[in-house]
């Protein structure tokens, strides 16, 4: 019986797993994109600055980009995460009379994966904004004057001190990922409290659901141990 | 012919007016010392030249073609304007080290990146990267700190990374190196080794504006002295003729309170 449950339980560790990675995978560098939206200054109407009209004048003053992100990041951040998965994936269905989800092998994974990549890259981009407005503007400001270009500012002098920043509070966030693949089971996925959870309808025995959590503890340890050696890597500067 | 000419520049920030029809001429060689109390807008001036703040008003040529004019936008592109930041250096009151790179790493970088837009880079990318780092060593070693190429910044004093932060600037063979404050930041007892270099810059005949505090160094080794207070120049000439005999009332004050401390 032990054996069969690990077994089961490790199947569920799978599709932890898999949601884990690839959400890690595209969320980073889509979080690294808003941030950039959030603290984006671009100002298209600000020729109508001074304007009698009060309306033209306010105009001005908008950021169209900083604006939009940081209200879609408001909104994902503001809804609970399980909400957002029954949304994605049972509302075309529900309200266009329509499953797109149908059209991939694994739609629930699928739209699952999607869900936790917008939600995680809107944490993740609070996290990098706060890591590069961190970095002293004297930074950019040295390699403004040495002739670099924004692009060789931003690769060769901020990323690295940004990175060093955000690692402790990435990894708690990142932590806090792992649990949260326990929600893909209010869509039917069979992750590892599922898989668990599983035995009481079947075997009517509980102490499969209480032994995920030693998988769990092992998936983080092996994660904090990794943050820990990150950390280390980057003690070299200060 | 003057290297550098400055013409009414003016400069506001919101409704304040920081800068006021500033203008003055530097001579290839000569180094000019801008002096006044806090807030006077040395830094911002030495800014503007920079191109880290934007005037609102005036021109600067170098060597006598102009390099910005505000009332002409051909002369504000973004894309030269990188280039044309390679005529100044600029050494920062607080070092702005890039702290991941060693210290011959920090003289050496912004080098190499400008290396790569070389026409003969990729045929020559040895033997141009090795020119750079023996370039970088050398000058560390006239900033006395060749045992300390390998140290990251945080493992340096306060005076050995302004050397560092003056290595970095000179590797680039600006025109017109400018100090903002290099000693401010520092204790006491290390600003003495980074005004030894910085005159011993000038013995060479470096070209230099040196925002200080320091009046006893601004009198015995710039050139040129400007005193600006309130956003004006109040009074400018030969540096020991502006600090010993001021004509100005408001430059008398602002010495005398030096000559009391």
């Amino acid at each position: 019986m032990f054996w069969q449950v690990t077994l089961s339980i490790l199947k569920g560790c799978g599709e932890a797993a898999e949601l884990f990675f690839l959400t890690l995978l595209f969320s980073l560098p889509l979080g690294l994109v808003i941030s950039f939206g959030s603290m984006s200054k671009w100002t298209p109407f600000r020729k109508l600055y001074g304007r009698q009209n009060r309306f033209l004048h306010g105009l001005a003053r908008i950021r169209p980009i900083s604006t939009i992100t940081n209200t879609v990041v408001w909104i994902i951040r503001g809804t609970p995460l399980m909400l957002q998965l029954i949304i994605v994936f049972y509302g075309p269905g529900m309200w266009f009379d329509a499953n797109p989800w149908n059209l991939f092998a694994d739609g629930r994974m699928f739209a699952c994966v999607l869900t936790f990549v917008v939600n995680y890259a809107c944490y993740f981009s609070v996290i990098f904004r706060g890591g590069i407005e961190g970095v002293p503007v004297g930074q950019r400001e040295a390699g403004q004057v040495l002739g670099m270009t924004k692009t060789q500012i931003f690769f060769k002098v901020t990323l690295l001190q940004m990175i060093k920043q955000v690692v402790p509070p990435m990894s708690n966030e990142i932590i806090t990922l792992v649990k949260d693949t326990s929600l893909a089971r209010i869509i039917a996925i069979t992750e590892i409290i599922k898989a668990g959870e599983s035995f009481m309808k079947s075997d009517g025995i509980t102490w499969p659901l209480f032994y995920t959590a030693v998988f769990y503890l092992a998936f983080v340890g092996a994660l904090t141990l990794l943050f820990g050696w990150i950390e280390r890597k980057m003690d070299y500067f200060r | 012919m003057a290297i550098l000419e400055v013409r009414n520049i003016e400069k506001h920030f919101g409704a304040t007016r920081v800068l006021e029809d500033i203008s003055f001429e530097l001579e290839r060689g000569q180094a000019l010392a801008i002096i006044g109390s806090s807030g006077s807008g040395k830094t911002t001036l030495l800014r503007c030249l920079n191109f880290l703040e934007t005037p609102d008003q005036g021109s600067i040529s170098v060597e006598g073609s102009v390099i910005f004019d505000a009332a002409d936008p051909a002369t504000q592109k973004e894309s030269e304007l990188r280039k044309k930041r390679l005529h100044f250096g600029m050494v920062f009151q607080s070092f702005n080290l890039f702290p991941q790179y060693t210290a011959l790493e920090n003289v050496t970088l912004a080098v190499k990146l400008l290396a790569k837009e070389r026409q003969d880079y990729k045929q020559n990318k040895n033997r141009i990267l090795a020119e750079i780092e023996d370039e970088g060593k050398a000058l560390l070693e006239r900033m006395g700190l060749s045992d300390r190429a390998d140290h990251y910044p945080h493992q340096l004093s306060g005076g050995q990374q302004q050397r560092v932060a003056i290595a970095r600037a000179l590797a680039l063979h600006p025109d017109i190196l400018c100090f903002d404050e290099p000693t401010s930041a520092l204790d006491p007892e290390l600003t003495g080794e980074v005004l030894k270099v910085i005159r011993s810059l000038a013995d060479q005949k470096t070209t230099m504006i040196i925002v200080t505090h320091e009046m006893a160094f601004a009198r015995d080794v710039a050139d040129q002295v400007i005193f600006m207070d309130g956003g004006v120049i109040v009074e400018q000439g030969p540096a020991k003729e502006v600090i010993d005999n001021p004509k100005q009332e408001r430059t008398r004050q602002f010495l005398s309170r030096y000559a009391e401390n």
